[in-house]
């Protein structure tokens, strides 16, 4: 192999497992050191700076960085990375002060942002202190966009929303709420520089099947229902009620409907449970509140007498899987199923709609899914001053990504406006500092903790499921918090190598507890990978490799499972190993232009 | 010195032997030597060969006298029993032990001032008794423990760190071990693990006395230009004799190579040591041949490694001794105490 460039951001950025995964680039083990230090604002302004939402994603995001987490390849679970990111919204006190002032002058140009989502909450917050004039239009009479309409209290209070989105408003943009844009050439003829087009995946899908007409006053779509519970238009539903889907709508709707007079709530899903799109903790939250999930049953019917629905029948399948792997669901030739209800949720998907977004104004939309082609990298549309995000670009995702998509659209903006290539990507900002305070002390804590992850408290149940308003999660207290924060391993912290120090003593190798460090004769990287101390199965994971050692061999170090835990450096007798912090700032737009 | 603990999380392939132990099972605390000492790599090849062989942690005794090397097993087989000695005492004490109890595997563990200075006597009854252990020096050259002075197994014209040149004749272990009767001797180096853990292992399984000169170098102290215990120096001028596999009774015999360059050599209980000549003429059953051999190349400022000599039939000990099967610890009054009437025949027989 090729000694490894150490210097090429991404290489060490990929260590940080959980920060490579957030799609905003979050530099997790830094707030989570802080946290562990009581710097519980540091480490909100951190994430506040990556991810926009730190409190309202600490209790709802997705979280793609916990199953990337290297905590949960060398023991059960990975660190609770979500909720430690709402230690850091709950304790930080008050921030107003540290939020970037409202800039004094104007930089002349004016953006329209449909929407008032996270996504284009995000090209709000980044593009409002360069100076921009900002105008955000939201059919909605409240801004936040989903994260509002459709996410349920007991999971996202109130006034972590209105906190949250309240730093974005208080920059100064223009807010044109309860006004729904249905025509983009009416936005385009009012003169604005650029718009940003963040308008979300805003239809339920519909499950057209006998009997849903005659059903229909007892049949709610899924998204409409909920966001009319959000907004206080529904307080009741009947005592029997079956929910049809596997996603997190799905659970939402079924925890929403055990609050509001479900006694009998079940969920009936195609598939099997291992296939529901849902997240397991949304599944188990469900489970634990008494709604049982029912696995391969297709809907066959909503059946009704006189002119009230009484319940679905449901063809009972099996999962049959063809040559090429795909899956199909077989009749088992079982009777069709009845169950009895009340009503029926429908959250079987969501779709795009841009029926405002007139087809002759010169953007190009692709013929299958009859959706806006969109740049995945600059979020252009065809028509280059209309940029796309969120849920509105490529299909429903989440938060996260809404605010990824949000940041990179911001700089695709801001660079338009400046008249720069938005094609050209402003390259992200690196800082390593070794760690070294004595011979062998470091300023990280590098005992690796093996406590076992740490359960956030939960609400009592009874009170929980008997107001939709309480939130479930208690969050974690300071003493639960800290404990959590020392699980993690510092991945941030690098094993850094010098290969002109090094005398090959081999302490290095024979400390290191998991077997991360090789000396050996070079080779292709297939060849290398099954000749360490402990094979390198992990492809995802690289090989760190140095230039060739005094005896011809060189060292080989396995990234895979290093617990960052420094050992290899303070058993050096020469400081060939070096612990050193790597920080990795992702440019935003305000560091996007050469000109600013 | 390090002053977290080893985390007790490991690599999620580790393997386990047949006992069901990992190989970190047969660790002990993190060490206190100073980083990069050869000691430590010497220890973590005890543990590999330990755990391949399946040995259970409890029928071991550590044996050792003073010294940086003499405090290491304090850092390895943390399961296992252990006996700091005096200085230079260790032979001594792991003879009485092996005499009570010769079931337990005997693992001493010494230094070059340990072994060749204060307890020259002690190593030389050692190995003319034949005691049935395994017998490392983790040789540096130096007093390591007491800043460095120049041991007895220093090179005359070695230099220290201070640049003082050794005007002392060096005392070489592989010789004096070859010349008083030991039936396995070996060379090796704490920088080659790939020699060094199989030739632990072949020592481990032999039924006599089994000394391992094992160079090792003071990164303190006796690892600078002008030293011949360096890293540098002794990779520069390392000559291996041979190279070792050693295969237990169940497997099967498998090694393919050149005609004339493996040689197979059972041992007493049923294990063979394949052994991959890398100098064809060498003949490891010859004590007489190797003393010369080792001369030679020594003259010629070669340090040689690998397995040395081996006694394929060794006699130990309680052989020479004619002990019973039974381990002495373990015999009852009825056995130890014969009683009047025996003392009756034997004074007669006296009479
Ligand atoms: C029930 C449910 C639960 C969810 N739970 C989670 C969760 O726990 N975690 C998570 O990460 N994600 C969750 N999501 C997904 C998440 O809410 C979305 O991915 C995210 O909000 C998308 O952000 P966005 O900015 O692209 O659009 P949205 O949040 O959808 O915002 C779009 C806004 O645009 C407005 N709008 C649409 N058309 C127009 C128009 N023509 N004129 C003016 N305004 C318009 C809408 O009113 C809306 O306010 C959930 C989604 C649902 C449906
Ligand atoms: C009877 C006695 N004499 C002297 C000493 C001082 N002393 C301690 S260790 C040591 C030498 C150890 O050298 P070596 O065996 O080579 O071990 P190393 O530290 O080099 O591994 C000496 C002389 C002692 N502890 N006891
Ligand atoms: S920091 Fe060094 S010693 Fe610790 S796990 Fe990583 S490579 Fe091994
Ligand atoms: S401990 Fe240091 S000098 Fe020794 S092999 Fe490792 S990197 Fe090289
Ligand atoms: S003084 Fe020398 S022998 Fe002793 S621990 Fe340090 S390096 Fe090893
Ligand atoms: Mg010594």
């Amino acid at each position: 192999m090729q000694p490894t460039d150490i210097h090429d951001p991404d290489y060490f950025h990929k260590v940080v497992d959980c920060q490579w995964a957030c799609p905003a680039h979050t530099p997790v083990p830094e707030y989570i050191r802080l946290i562990a230090d009581g710097r519980y604002a540091d480490a909100f302004m951190i994430n506040w700076k990556s991810n926009v939402f730190p409190g309202i994603l600490g209790r709802t995001c997705d979280r793609p960085c916990e199953p990337a987490c290297r905590r949960g390849r060398v023991e059960d679970e990975p660190v609770a990375i979500c909720r430690l990111k709402r230690v850091a919204a709950d304790f930080k006190g008050d921030v107003s002060d540290r939020m970037p002032p409202r800039p004094t002058t104007r930089n002349g140009k004016k953006i329209a942002l449909i929407g008032a989502g996270p996504a284009s909450l995000t090209v709000a917050r980044d593009l409002a202190p360069l100076g921009y004039e900002l105008v955000i239009y939201d059919g909605d009479t409240r801004a936040g966009g989903m994260i509002r309409s459709q996410i349920p209290k007991f999971r996202l209070p109130e006034e972590v929303i209105d906190e949250e989105v309240g730093y974005i408003t208080a920059m100064g943009p223009e807010m044109r709420l309860g006004q729904r844009v249905d025509s983009l050439k009416g936005v385009l003829d009012e003169g604005y520089d650029a718009v940003f087009v963040g308008t979300g995946a805003p239809r339920g899908r519909d499950l057209p099947i006998p009997g849903r007409e005659e059903g229909a006053a007892n049949i709610h779509i899924g998204i409409d229902w909920l966001s009319s519970v959000s907004f206080g238009h529904i307080a009741k539903i009947g005592k029997r009620v079956i929910v049809l889907g596997g996603g997190n709508t799905a659970m939402d709707c079924c925890r929403s409907a055990r609050r509001l007079g479900g006694d009998d709530v079940k969920v009936i899903v195609r598939s099997g449970f291992e296939e529901m799109k849902a997240s397991p903790w949304e599944k188990e939250d469900a489970m634990g509140e008494d709604i049982p999930i029912l696995n391969m049953l297709v809907p066959i019917a909503f059946i009704h007498e006189d002119g009230k629905l009484v319940g679905m029948t449901f063809d009972k399948v099996r999962a049959e899987y063809d040559a090429r792997g795909r899956r199909n669901l077989v009749s088992t030739g079982e009777e069709p199923q009845f169950h009895g209800c009340d009503d029926v949720l429908v959250a079987v998907g969501q779709e795009n709609a841009f029926p405002w977004i007139e087809r002759d104004i010169g953007m190009t939309f692709d013929d299958r899914w009859d959706m806006p082609v969109v740049d995945e990298t600059t979020f252009q549309s065809t028509l280059k001053n209309v940029f796309f995000g969120g849920d509105a670009a490529f299909g429903p995702k989440n938060i996260i990504w809404a605010v990824a998509h949000g940041h990179q659209a911001a700089i695709s903006i801001h660079k338009f406006c400046q008249g720069e290539d938005v094609a050209v990507r402003p390259p992200p900002g690196v800082t390593v500092v070794s760690q070294k305070m004595g011979i062998h002390e470091w300023s990280y804590d590098n005992n690796v903790s093996l406590d076992l992850r740490f359960k956030v408290p939960h609400r009592d149940k009874f009170a929980a499921l008997s107001d939709i308003k309480a939130e479930v999660e208690l969050g974690f207290d300071l003493k639960l918090a800290f404990n959590e924060a020392q699980r993690c391993l510092n991945c941030d912290v690098q094993t850094v190598f010098d290969d002109k120090l090094c005398i090959e003593c081999d302490a290095c190798v024979d400390i290191c507890p998991v077997d991360s460090i090789s000396f050996t004769a070079n080779g292709e990287e297939a060849d290398l990978r099954t000749r360490l101390s402990a094979p390198a199965t992990n492809q995802t994971q690289s090989i760190y490799v140095s230039q060739g050692l005094k005896t011809g061999r060189v060292m080989a170090k396995d990234e895979d499972v290093c617990l960052h835990c420094g050992l290899c450096a303070e058993r050096c007798p020469t400081g060939a190993w070096d612990m050193q912090r790597f920080l990795i700032d992702v440019a935003q737009a305000e560091s996007a232009c050469c000109s600013k | 010195m390090t002053f977290i603990p080893k985390p007790k999380l490991h690599h999620p392939d580790l393997q386990k032997n047949a006992l069901g132990y990992t190989r970190r099972d047969y660790e002990g605390p993190v060490s206190t030597l100073c980083a990069g000492c050869g000691h430590d790599s010497i220890s973590a090849a005890i543990v590999k060969a330990c755990f391949e062989l399946d040995i259970e942690p409890h029928r071991v005794a550590k044996m050792s006298g003073i010294g940086c090397s003499s405090k290491t097993p304090t850092y390895f087989l943390g399961a296992s029993h252990g006996f700091n000695s005096v200085h230079g005492r260790m032979p001594s004490v792991a003879t009485g032990a092996n005499l009570a109890n010769k079931d337990l595997i005997y693992l001493g563990v010494s230094g070059d001032g340990d072994s060749a200075s204060i307890g020259i006597g002690q190593f030389a009854h050692a190995m003319r008794r034949g005691v049935n252990m395994v017998y490392i020096v983790e040789n540096n050259g130096v007093y390591g423990l007491t800043k460095g002075q120049f041991s007895a197994t220093s090179d005359k014209g070695a230099k220290s760190k201070r640049g003082v040149v050794n005007s002392d004749e060096a005392i070489d272990l592989v010789g004096l071990a070859l010349q008083l009767g030991a039936t396995f001797v070996a060379r090796s180096f704490s920088g080659d693990k790939t020699q060094l853990v199989p030739l632990i292992e072949a020592a481990l399984q032999h039924k006599g006395i089994a000394f391992i000169d094992c160079i090792s170098p003071c990164v303190a102290f006796n690892n600078h230009e002008g030293s011949t215990k360096s890293f540098d120096y002794v990779r520069e001028h390392n000559e291996a004799l041979n190279s070792l596999d050693v295969i237990s009774g169940r497997e099967e015999i498998t090694v393919d190579y050149e005609p004339g360059t493996m040689e197979m050599v059972t041992q007493h209980d049923g294990s063979v040591l394949a052994l991959r000549k890398l100098h064809t003429s060498y003949d490891v059953n010859d004590r007489v041949a190797a003393l010369t051999y080792m001369q030679e190349r020594a003259a010629a400022g070669e340090i040689v490694t690998g397995l040395l000599y081996v006694d394929p039939n060794p006699r130990d000990l309680h052989a020479h001794l004619d002990t019973v099967e039974t381990p002495l610890n373990a015999l009852n009054d009825d056995a130890l105490v014969p009683g009047a009437r025996a003392l009756e025949r034997i004074n007669a027989g006296l009479r």
